[in-house]
């Protein structure tokens, strides 16, 4: 009997061996020397596209099931009958309630929510069985997301982060100086690239001559933990936050022996002044990195939020604002983070197709004359808003708060009234 | 759970407000600290400008009729326990309430749902969906969008279509007829805080 399975072992372990030496290559290949190098082949960018097509196949599919089946869906842009109903307010009325209740989790139910499908059920709140085709296709996208990208994806994010962890670790053993500089940064634009990878982030950065430059502070909106991630990943920063245990303890303690960035102890947090004073002492060095904070703080530390949000701006620094805005077509980026773990939303986040977003550089902003720390702020808050989209406004101290509001309450007007005036064009043509 | 029992004592009259709006424990927690949040001046009740805050309403075209169901002359101050009751329209349907069970009828019933989204419509509270209160309502969802010919003509063809006695204006029976086959439970419940 064992003469029987020897030989198969042999040839098992043989086609083992050789698929894990291919997957390692073609991973080396291209994905992780690109990452070291800064390329990039397109094959994101063509992913990208192909699955564009794809779900919009997936809409028109649903929309023609729709109208046979004449249902009633919840999403109010799929309607089959684009006529005004006296129960379209339902959706108005809904959204605005919501935000009564929580405006953090409403900020991702922009308007350009469910014009299509995309294949993920997640965002799949009342699409019925439609097809045969469609379900088999659904099928096939889970086995792809679960069975390829998703171990793909992990394998990529543990290197990218063993990487960070071990590299920075062995140039903190070198003496201070422009070498150790230069290559912390190459090191850390690495990992954060090997990051991007494996979570097939497709970023577009626009306006780079407006990147932070050295003592400055980026200020940038915040929507997800991955902010950290892309921005990282095309300039170098220095970090601030909470120290926290775990895992991402050691990454912060290794990642600080290569370049300084500013972590404060759970005790240190809570002193405003002493906070202020470490990130003035860091922006006043020359030599060292520019700041990146979120205003809004970070979903995982809330405690935060509050105290950023004057003493950044206090401390008199140049501020280079920068937009963030994700795509929500391909998955949503948001983290509930009263339901969701981090682990959890990361295994999400890997598991979706791919997060596409944008990055706009704005152009720097300072402090003006008689200006206080919270006028100054709304001012560069505004200015990324206008950029990215919606951005926090209920600590905004009243300035241009009505500016903002009309041109977006048109763009949802705009839309809403594109639907129905499809139906009103045919209206004036029966009347003929 | 000990700590939690410990968190609904901030939480005033938190008991009674669960039992007469059906929300859970965690819900009224959720929605206290949202209560204080929108609270910023820590007054304890909230006011038309707390409301006027929150950016999201703020670019909602209907924002400032939904507001005006919270706060509104006569009410200019909301403490929580009205706060919670308003928002108990939006929680999903039930399915265990019956009609002629003795339970007086809950907030979030079907009903209920229909005639907070009347009084969206009917601003003057007069019982009826005037060709005006129409027009205006179609005005804001829809600004500058369409022309004055457009619009009238879609408010037009929604009365001709609603009013079933000939009146001129659409009345509950008449604007629940007309949203029957609407899924109101999905429509007209939020998509979280279950």
């Amino acid at each position: 009997m064992e003469l029987f399975f020897n030989p198969f072992d042999n040839l098992l372990c043989i086609l083992l061996g050789i698929s894990f030496t291919v997957w390692f290559t073609l991973l080396l290949v291209f994905i992780i020397v690109p990452a070291i190098f800064g390329v990039s082949f397109g094959i994101r960018r063509l992913y990208m596209k192909t699955l564009l097509k794809v779900f919009e196949w997936a809409t028109l599919r649903i929309e023609r099931g729709a109208k046979e089946k004449n249902h009633h869906f919840s999403c109010i842009y799929l309607d089959s009958a684009p006529e005004f109903e006296m129960s379209d307010i339902f959706y108005f009325a809904r959204r605005g309630v919501e935000s009564i209740m929580d405006d953090e989790v409403t900020k991702r139910f922009s308007a350009e929510e469910l014009e299509s499908w995309n294949l993920l059920t997640r965002s799949n709140y009342n699409f019925h069985y439609i097809s045969l085709r469609l379900t088999v296709l659904w099928g096939l996208g889970l086995l792809i997301r679960y069975g390829f990208l998703l171990p793909l994806r992990v394998t990529l994010a543990f290197t990218g982060v063993g990487l960070l962890v071990f590299l920075t670790s062995v140039i903190g053993l070198l003496p201070n100086g422009r070498m150790k500089n230069f290559l912390s940064e190459k090191v850390h634009l690495m990992c954060y690239r090997i990051c991007v990878r494996a979570l097939t982030a497709i970023i577009t950065y626009h306006d780079s001559e407006n990147k932070p430059k050295n003592g400055g502070l980026c200020v940038a909106n915040h929507t997800s933990p991955i902010d950290v991630i892309i921005l990282a990943s095309d300039g170098c920063y220095a970090m601030v936050g909470q120290i926290h245990g775990g895992l991402m303890g050691v990454i912060q303690k290794s990642m600080v022996k290569a370049c300084p960035h500013i972590w404060f102890e759970r005790s240190e947090v809570k002193d405003r002044h002493l906070v202020a004073k470490r990130l003035s002492d860091h922006v006043e060095d020359k030599s060292k990195l520019p700041i990146l904070i979120f205003p809004e703080g970070t979903c995982i530390n809330n405690t935060s939020v509050m105290m950023f949000k004057k003493g950044s701006f206090e401390i008199g620094a140049t501020v280079y604002p920068v937009a963030i805005k994700y795509d929500p077509r391909f998955g949503d980026a948001f983290w509930n983070s009263s339901k969701f773990g981090m682990v959890n939303y990361l295994l999400r986040m890997m598991s979706s197709w791919a997060i596409v977003c944008s990055v706009w550089y704005l152009p720097p902003m300072s402090r003006e004359e008689g200006e206080d720390a919270v006028q100054f702020a709304n001012r560069v808050k505004a200015a990324i808003a206008r950029q990215g989209g919606l951005v926090d406004l209920l600590w905004d101290g009243g300035l241009k708060r009505a500016k903002v509001k009309d041109t977006f309450k048109e763009e949802q007007q705009k839309l809403y009234s594109k639907m129905l005036t499809g139906g009103v064009k045919r209206l004036n043509v029966d009347k003929n | 759970m000990g700590s939690s029992s410990s968190r609904l004592d901030r939480v005033p009259g938190a008991k009674d407000l669960m039992e007469e709006t059906g929300f859970s424990e965690t819900n009224i927690l959720c929605l206290y600290d949202r209560f204080e949040v929108l609270d910023r001046e820590e007054r304890g009740y909230l006011r038309l400008e707390d409301f006027e805050a929150i950016q999201q309403l703020a670019v909602n075209p209907i924002g400032d009729r939904i507001i005006g169901a919270f706060v509104f002359p006569g009410r200019e101050t909301l403490d929580f326990p009205s706060f919670v009751r308003v928002l108990a329209h939006f929680r999903p349907t039930d399915t265990t309430w019956s009609r002629s069970g003795s339970q007086p009828e809950p907030a979030n019933s079907r009903t209920r749902k229909l005639r907070f989204a009347f009084s969206l419509y009917d601003q003057d509270g007069d019982g009826k969906i005037s060709r005006a209160e129409l027009t205006e309502m179609l005005q804001a969802m829809l600004g500058m969008q369409v022309t004055d010919e457009q619009l009238q003509s879609i408010v037009g063809r929604a009365i001709q279509e609603a009013d079933l006695d000939r009146d001129g204006a659409i009345s509950f029976d008449e604007f629940k007829k007309s949203v029957e086959k609407v899924d109101i439970d999905h429509k007209m419940s939020t998509r979280f805080l279950r």
